[in-house]
């Protein structure tokens, strides 16, 4: 079971770090994710691989190292913040920049440059959309 | 009187001299004086201390932790250097009073000297290696300042550039060697340092250290190849280079070489590098002299040859070298002071330097003439002047000296060589300058300088005299004091006489001054010979090293830096890679000692589920709505991972955040490509990617299996035990999160919010392109919100949100918990969105999420802070149980209020992230165009 939980989470690092080193910003977001779960996989299998005993108190059971579930729970969900502000952050470049590349350089034969213009696209000037919550001035 | 003011004082001279600025320049020349003259009176107070074979030492706590100290000691070899540094700076002082004309800032001028002055001082002063290293950079700094004090003049800018970058990296090379000499010996102290010379000579590193402290004195100190900088520098004022190039900069290094003399000399490395730079030194400098026709162009190069000659008698393996190579650093010193200031009188009232039109002088300017020749002839070695006493004692120790075995007869012939340039030079001077024929020229008939402006010169040649005549009485002892800080076993018996009989030096003296005189009566031909070399500019060779060096730098720059964040992906993943290699290649197996479990077949399909949907995942990362439907069927697998492996917290946080997740993805994907072609990708770019991606997944799950089959000594137990008892909950993981480690959960919430403000930010004033259909072309749905979904998503709402609550109750002392009901309710909160809309949802009450934040915050922190009021550290916990009617018996904790902070910033988090988001697709229905709150 240590063997294939081993290899899983290294094929699962050998992925996220290919799309990492991708030039579009999606394909880094993913790769992302899919490193902070192998992560939080990895920290967690540092406390070992148990079953059937979690970290409940009850009498006389066997308990699975609760500490690194607490760290991985965490991590979990600053996990989500970060991949959450990323893919922001690949929103706005997108929009301040006019493409979908890690460098901020549009390729030369990218199909989205051209295809864009058809796609009958317009542009939404909302200057502060994040500000449209209330609805006092109705 | 205190040691410390030696320095301290020229310091406060330099505020003096600023704060004079506005007065006449008597007046200036004056108030710069005093406080240096004061710390001469010191110094030479102090002398029969030091004469007598106690060295006086001041040392003050500095930055203690680091052992680092403000030291100060004044030994022989130091009191030597600070006579001439005060003695023939208070000469410059005068000097510079008559030379500087009104349009100089002569303010400025005197702050400059002084505070060079002063780091000179600390140099010789310091005994502390990193407080000397500090005082040498700022003799750099403060020459730069001095040498380009005409900072309108070009020639100026950038010998200043040339003399600060050449220095400033010997310096750097120096701060490598005494960093080493510091960590050889443990300590940074000099006095330790000086007595630990077989130390750091038997210590391996000894080589280096030997090399990089000598790179620092040969740049300052201009040894071949490093000498260019100095007739560069000559574009200062007078004074400037009469003082820089006789008593001081330049002798920094020569001073460098004497002080670590006693723990690094004495072996064969040493002396064959010093002697080859000196001699070489000596007879480019002399030979290039012979050329110039520059007045201070000659002095330059002479000043090099001399010190190429300091240099050679410190490398030079007898006795009384380096008592000889000390006595000819005052010589050379006495006589250069005062030559300078004679060129300096001369370029002051003729109105040129260049000996082509200086002719003649004598009879314009008998005085000064007279002055200047008994200064040249020092310089040329003639007996019964200083100058002849130290160059004896070279020929005397040259015929002695055993470093190049049956070569070492080569070192006599050469310093004679060099002799009789120095004659033929020094000839020149005198002759072309005072005699041979009538000025030409000139714009203005040459005169006498003013009274007060010779006075500085009287007093360095009589000096030149009385060393000559008296030697013994004058410097003998000081010699001797000298000897002992060079020479710590014991100095030799040595007396310097004008007489010591026929010898080999004397007709080595003599067979200099006729080979002399016969190169000055033939320099046509050698003039013709040398007009036969081009000759570099070594301002332009400088410059042009200095920006093939940055174009180099930049190549390399552009390389490593092009401004691609993939490259510093690249960087960084091939740099933890190589990091990681080395120790897991010293592990000798990866399989450990533990016993692994038997694999089951749950665990087995979860994990190809998970293999097959990774490699799916970056296979398809191009078409990227189904790169979605792979990755959230990872992360699926990683909740019930975490559920099989017993941690039911993290499989429910594992599968909210999931779906908030995948949430997100989708709404970004509005805003971005669907699908992307991968035409420009090269088939080396792949095979590259996938490399690195192999090798890095290769460590990682090798670390994994590695760590897996090891035993480990856990803290956990500690909490294990410590939850019910301490904690007061059943569920060890809340408890950690919440009360062991409540500071650690306080920032990660506090992160979280940070997050999502900083998502905020970046949402507010973004012009999207909202586009009108999918990347087919297909229009959206006109059906945004199916009854249905409203229908039964309302309906839910009630009990997804009972169910979070529940979940958060009982977090405590079974799974669930803050972070897991606000994902919950964040979740319910979200789905509403989705199937109602962002208006439907406003007009429903308008959730600002911000507030949500603040609050999550602010209880979380107020149930730390509780603590405090009964007097206990932040975040204590505290709990205990009650008994109500119809409820039971139940527990109250103030875990339970921060874990409420915890949930409602999870909420709040959440929803301003998804929330935000979904909002910008809504942004150009026309119900509400451009509305502003």
């Amino acid at each position: 079971m240590e063997l294939i939980f081993a290899v899983t989470v290294g094929v699962m690092v050998t992925c996220s770090v290919f799309l990492m080193l991708r030039g579009h910003t999606f394909a880094v977001v993913i790769g992302l994710t899919l490193m902070s779960y192998a992560v939080n996989l990895f920290l967690f299998a540092s406390g070992g691989l148990a079953l059937h005993e979690p970290a409940i108190l009850a009498d006389g059971a066997e308990y699975s190292d609760p500490l690194p579930q607490a760290l991985v729970l965490t991590a979990i969900v600053i996990g989500f913040a970060m991949t959450a502000f990323a893919l922001i952050l690949a929103i706005r470049a997108r929009a301040d920049l006019g493409n979908d590349q890690v460098d901020g350089r549009a390729l030369p034969g990218d199909s989205l440059a051209n295809k864009e213009p058809q796609g009958k696209i317009r542009q939404s000037s909302v200057s502060s959309t994040a500000k449209n919550t209330g609805g006092k001035s109705r | 009187m205190n040691l410390i003011w030696v320095p301290l004082l020229p310091l406060l001279g330099c505020l003096v001299s600023l704060l004079l600025g506005r007065y006449p320049r008597s007046t200036m020349a004056l108030g710069a004086a005093i406080l240096p003259a004061i710390a001469l009176g010191i110094v030479v107070s102090l002398a029969p201390e030091v004469m007598s074979g106690s060295n006086p030492v001041v040392t003050y706590d500095w930055v203690p932790a680091l052992s680092l100290q403000i030291s100060f000691m004044l030994d022989g070899l130091a009191l030597m250097f600070t006579l001439l540094i005060l003695g023939i700076g208070l000469l410059v002082i005068l000097y510079a009073r008559y030379y500087l004309s009104e349009a100089d800032n002569a303010g400025r001028f005197y702050a400059s000297l002084l505070l060079f002055m002063t780091a000179m001082l600390g140099v010789v002063l310091s005994a502390n290696l990193i407080q000397l290293w500090f005082f040498w950079e700022l003799t750099s700094v403060s020459s730069f300042m001095l040498i380009s004090y005409w900072s309108h003049r070009s020639d100026a800018r950038k010998g200043a550039r040339m003399a600060m970058t050449i220095t400033g990296a010997g310096g750097l090379a120096l701060l490598a060697g005494l960093i080493l000499i510091g960590e050889v010996v443990g300590s940074y102290d000099l006095r330790t340092v000086l007595a630990s010379g077989s130390l750091i000579a038997e210590h391996s590193l000894y080589p280096v250290i030997v090399v990089l402290v000598l790179l620092g004195a040969f740049t300052k100190s201009a040894q071949f190849p490093f000498h260019s900088w100095l007739p560069q520098a000559m574009a200062a004022p007078t004074p400037v280079s009469s003082y820089l190039h006789s008593a001081t900069m330049v002798k920094a290094g020569i001073f460098l070489m004497a002080r670590f003399y006693p723990v690094l000399s004495d072996t064969h490395l040493w002396f064959a590098l010093v002697s080859l730079v000196g001699l070489t030194t000596l007879l480019v400098g002399a030979y290039t002299a012979l050329f110039k026709h520059d007045l201070k162009g000659l002095l330059a190069y002479s000043t090099i040859s001399h010190l190429g000659l300091i240099t050679l008698l410190l490398g030079l393996d007898t006795e009384l070298a380096s008592i000889a190579a000390m006595f000819h650093v005052i010589n050379h010193a006495v006589f250069k002071a005062s030559l300078f200031m004679a060129a300096g009188i001369i370029d002051h009232e003729s109105g040129s330097r260049d000996m082509r039109k200086l002719n003649g002088l004598f009879r314009y300017m008998p005085y000064t003439a007279t002055l200047a020749m008994v200064a040249a002839s020092s310089m040329a070695g003639v007996p019964l002047l200083n100058g002849f006493l130290s160059k004896e004692m070279l020929f005397a120790e040259s015929l002695h000296q055993e470093t190049f075995g049956s070569l070492s007869w080569l070192i006599p012939l050469l310093v004679t060589v060099g002799g009789a340039l120095a004659v033929a030079y020094s000839l020149r001077f005198v002759h072309d300058v005072f005699f041979n024929g009538e000025p030409i020229g000139l714009e203005k008939t040459p005169h006498e300088p003013p009274r007060y402006m010779r006075v500085p010169v009287e007093i360095l040649v009589v000096l030149c005299l009385l060393v000559g005549v008296l030697p013994d009485l004058i410097v003998g002892d000081l010699l001797v004091a000298v000897g002992a800080s060079l020479m710590p076993a014991g100095v030799p018996e040595f007396s310097i006489s004008i007489w010591h009989g026929f010898n080999i030096p004397l007709l080595m003296s003599f067979l200099a001054v006729l080979g002399g005189v016969a190169l000055y009566r033939q320099r046509r031909h050698m003039f013709n010979f040398q007009a036969r070399f081009t000759e570099v500019d070594p301002k332009l060779a400088f410059e042009h090293m200095i920006q093939t060096l940055v174009e180099r730098a930049r190549s390399v720059q552009l390389w490593l830096d092009n401004g691609s964040f993939q490259r510093y992906a690249l960087w960084l993943l091939l740099m933890a890679i190589a990091a990681m290699s080395v120790p897991m290649v010293n592990i000798p197996h990866a399989r450990g000692s533990l016993e692994v479990t038997e694999l089951d077949m749950v665990a087995l399909g979860g994990a190809l589920l998970m293999i097959v949907a990774s490699v799916a995942t970056a296979m398809l990362s191009h078409q990227r709505l189904l790169a979605l439907v792979t990755i959230s069927v990872v992360g699926l697998v990683v909740s019930v991972a975490f559920a099989w492996f017993s941690a039911p917290d993290l499989a429910l946080t594992q599968l909210s955040v999931e779906v908030a997740t995948i949430i997100l993805f989708l709404l970004a994907l509005y805003f971005l490509p669907q699908k992307v072609s991968l035409n420009h990708l090269s088939p080396g770019r792949i095979v590259r990617d996938m490399g690195i991606a192999t090798a890095a997944g290769a460590i990682v799950g090798t670390l994994t299996y590695a760590m897996l089959t090891r035993p480990f000594d856990s803290i956990s137990s500690f909490f294990t035990e410590n939850a019910k008892t301490g904690g007061g909950g059943t569920n060890v993981v809340n408890v950690i999160l919440v009360d062991f480690r409540g500071f650690d959960t306080f920032g990660e919430i506090t992160v979280l919010a940070i997050a999502s403000l900083g998502i905020y930010k970046l949402l507010a004033g973004v012009r999207l392109f909202v586009p009108a259909a999918d990347m087919d072309g297909r229009p959206w749905s006109k059906d945004s919100h199916p009854l249905m979904l409203m229908q039964i998503s309302q309906s839910l709402l009630p009990l997804a949100l009972l169910v979070s609550a529940y979940i958060f109750l009982r977090g405590h002392n079974l799974p669930g918990g803050g972070f897991i009901a606000g994902l919950i309710t964040a979740i319910a909160l979200i789905q509403q969105y989705v199937a109602n809309g962002v208006v439907w949802m406003r007009d429903r009450g308008d959730l600002k999420f911000q507030w949500f934040i603040v609050w999550g915050l602010f209880i979380a922190f107020a149930s730390g802070v509780g603590s405090w009021l009964f007097e206990r550290p932040f975040l204590t916990s505290w709990f205990d149980y009650f008994y109500l009617p119809l409820v039971g018996k139940f527990e109250l904790a103030s875990a339970m209020a921060f874990d409420l902070g915890v949930y409602l910033t999870v909420i709040g988090a959440t929803l301003s992230i998804l929330a935000n988001l979904g909002k910008l697709t809504t942004t150009d229905r026309p119900t509400r165009p451009g509305r502003r709150s």
